[in-house]
């Protein structure tokens, strides 16, 4: 079989099981466009801005494992992505990203919309390519897929000289059915050794804890993390990205950790004499003042990145390999073992994490006359927790709101930019788990100034019919900003104040979608529920909430675990 | 710590932007960095010389590691080895001055490889150290222009680097 460029392009994502692809065209990436247009293989979701379709296909990586696919052109159609990309990579997200780039020959003579794309995504890729030859394409191809998707998953950028991709220049093709790189082969089996000392070190522990992160979702690991955590009994805490890895509403599940995290869950942690991580890379907005991080604790810790262990923190049994596996292994040494956890131990430190629990530390103003965001998010929680429903947020107090109230209890649910904290995540992200799970309830929890941040892609949403429903919790600042600058720059609010916002409903109706205001708490059930009730089209909830809420308890930067400040209100006793 | 991490990686291009970037993008220390094809004409070896507590350049290489163009990578100064550095510069030689650079260039076992009648080029090997010696010997009253090369080095014994 003899293909051109762009016709081994459209194969390659043909045999990689690709159905969506998120893109723009332009004039670099034209001849692939052309191929596009003749199969029907792959669908193509036409965006309004390079930036939405980088966070598209990772929503809809995130939501199902599967690696997003981007194509965009040369030039700005690339750097448009990096925001997108670099949001990928810090949540180590399984995406391939097609650039398409002037002809081979005017590379580097500042051509039109020329840029360096392999120069200016590096740090920020898992690895890229620039094609250089038509016989390296399909193999260049199978290579990004495979690093895109294999240990720590990242997004990988293909950059494709538009002569590369030329209709008239065919080659024969040939897809390589395995690939071999000797310069990358991740660890999948944890070394056996060291899974008994971590076993060892797990049933000596009397105040245990389990802190676990967007690796166990990552790496289609939650079953294997339920069954071992409910075979030992211990305390488990989530990262943010790692909600909905163990089931939220389960008794021995602690809460979120870290900055915004409970207060059991940071006691936990900061009493605990055996940390067992897994899947964590003990972020900074998790751990707090290294200094003060688990004084106590023993850590075994597993990752599928040998770099993730001992990065931050001195871990003592680390075990490299897919968490998966490795989780699966140790639930047999522990069922070998004739060594049990230490029962009464387990049962003093459970009461002592009782007691750390009935401080209610998310406790907000339930009387309130005006909407809390907390409520808002309850109340989504109450009339959404019984069906299949996804949660994407962007970046704020709504998705620190939506982090603490919303109970996952299941992997790949709850969608966030962790990492790099990207606003303007929410809504493309929300696009792309639409498209991928149709049938699903799919919520963009967001706030005033993120959501207009990538507000351009409703009309994307309304173009291929994604019926997604947005929660603006719309408090007029932008909040998280407000919060430092009232606790850390003695209320000067620099320009964290949102002036002339567009009306929100005439801004939904205008793209073809219904807007409805909510200015009263007595109607958020309610329209709440018509919007998830009406599922065929966009409903923009545009929720006015409390100006001056602020996201509690919370460990201020340069504090321990154990230094939480509950609220303006209530401090520990 | 001083460290010389010997690097064999895909001899493509980009791998050494890496490479480099990695340094610049986390902070770490880049002393020297030396690169050429190896008698395998598609692997690269890389020399980087660094220096950071234990903590850090067992992040540096797990790091390097990580790297996709990466193939192997040894930590030289884990055990016995051998470093070089290669220095050409060139020095002011008039009058009396030629015979005592010729006499410190044989004391250091250097070879002067090209002369004028105002100027010698004097070739070095050997580790930093010496060729600091040699330059402090030498005075920068002297010195007219200076190329060091940067370290590379090789494991003593039966140790190899090879893919």
């Amino acid at each position: 079989m003899e293909l051109s460029g762009g016709e081994i392009v459209m194969e390659a994502l043909r045999r990689e099981g690709v159905e969506h692809i998120f893109g723009y065209p332009g004039g670099a990436a034209l001849h692939i466009y052309d191929a596009l247009y003749q199969q029907d293989a792959v669908e193509h979701i036409l965006v309004r801005h390079e930036q939405g379709a980088v966070h598209a296909a990772d929503g809809y990586a995130r939501a199902t494992g599967k690696p997003g696919v981007v194509l965009v052109t040369s030039g700005p159609g690339v750097t448009n992505c990096v925001t997108g990309i670099a949001t990928a990579n810090m949540d180590s997200i399984p995406m391939v990203v097609l650039s398409g780039q002037v002809a081979t020959k005017a590379i580097g003579s500042d051509a039109f919309q020329e840029c360096d794309a392999v120069g200016i995504t590096r740090p920020c890729v898992k690895h890229n390519f620039l094609v250089d030859r038509i016989e390296d394409l399909a193999d260049v191809m199978a290579k990004a897929f495979y690093v895109a998707t294999s240990g720590r998953p990242g997004p990988v950028l293909v950059d494709i000289p538009k002569d590369i991709t030329a209709p008239h220049i065919k080659v024969p093709f040939e897809y390589p059915e395995q690939i071999r790189m000797r310069s990358y082969n991740p660890t999948v089996k944890g070394h056996p050794g060291q899974i008994r000392k971590a076993v060892d070190l797990l049933l000596s522990a009397e105040r245990p804890m389990i802190y676990s992160g967007g690796g166990v979702i990552l790496g289609d690991a939650s079953e294997e993390l339920t069954a071992l955590t409910r075979e030992l009994g211990y305390p488990i805490t989530n990262t943010l990205m790692g909600l909905g890895a163990y089931p939220a509403t389960d008794e021995q599940f602690v809460g979120m950790l870290g900055m915004h995290g409970t207060y059991e869950a940071n006691m936990g942690m900061h009493e605990c004499d055996v940390l067992f991580a897994i899947g964590v890379r003990f972020d900074d907005r998790v751990t707090g003042e290294l200094e003060h991080f688990c004084p106590h604790a023993r850590i075994v810790h597993i990752d599928v990145d040998p770099a993730s262990i001992s990065k931050n923190v001195h871990v003592d049994v680390p075990i490299v390999g897919e968490v998966r596996h490795v989780l699966a292994d140790m639930h047999k040494v522990v069922q070998a073992s004739e060594r049990r956890p230490d029962q009464q131990a387990l049962e003093t430190w459970w009461g002592q994490i009782r007691r750390w629990a009935a401080t209610d530390c998310l406790a907000y103003d339930r009387e309130a006359d005006v909407i809390k965001p907390q409520y808002v998010i309850e109340k989504l929680y109450e009339l959404t927790k019984d069906s299949e429903t996804y949660v994407t947020s962007d970046v704020g107090q709504h998705q620190m709101f939506a982090a603490q109230f919303y109970k996952f209890d299941k992997p790949r649910r709850w969608i966030n930019s962790g990492g790099l904290g990207t606003m303007g995540f929410g809504l493309p992200s929300a696009m792309g788990v639409k498209l991928a799970h149709p049938d699903a309830t799919v919520v963009c929890v967001t706030g005033e100034a993120s959501i207009q941040m990538c507000i351009q892609e409703l009309s994307t949403m309304k173009q291929y019919d994604l019926p997604v429903v947005i929660v603006n919790l719309n408090n007029r600042y932008m909040g998280m900003v407000r919060q430092w600058q009232e606790f850390f720059y003695s209320k000067r609010y620099s320009h964290s104040y949102v002036d002339a916002l567009p009306d929100f409903v005439a801004l939904a109706e205008s793209f073809g979608h219904r807007g409805v205001r909510v200015e009263n708490k007595a109607d958020v059930e309610g329209v709440l529920r018509e919007a998830l009730e009406r599922r065929g089209e966009v409903t923009f909830l545009d929720f006015i909430t409390d100006q001056t809420e602020n996201v509690y308890p919370m460990i201020a930067a340069g504090k321990g675990h154990h230094e939480m400040h509950l609220s303006s209100d209530r401090e520990l006793a | 710590m001083r460290h010389i991490i010997s690097l064999l990686l895909e001899n493509e291009s980009g791998a050494l932007s890496r490479v480099s970037g990695l340094f610049s993008a986390r902070g770490y220390n880049l002393e020297s960095v030396t690169v050429a094809p190896t008698n395998d004409r598609s692997l690269s070896r890389m020399t980087i010389v660094t220096s950071g507590t234990d903590e850090i350049v067992e992040q540096i290489t797990k790091q390097l590691n990580k790297l996709v163009d990466v193939v192997r990578l040894s930590d030289l100064t884990e055990s016995s080895h051998i470093e070089r550095e290669l220095l050409l510069i060139k020095v002011r030689a008039e009058g009396t001055g030629r015979e005592e650079i010729r006499s410190l260039v044989d004391i250091f076992r250097g070879q002067i490889v090209d002369v004028t009648d105002k100027s010698y080029i004097i070739q070095l090997t050997g580790d930093g150290q010496k060729i600091d010696a040699f330059m402090n010997a030498l005075g920068e009253h002297s010195i007219l222009e200076v190329a060091r090369s940067g370290s590379t080095g090789i494991a003593r014994g039966e140790r190899v680097l090879r893919y």
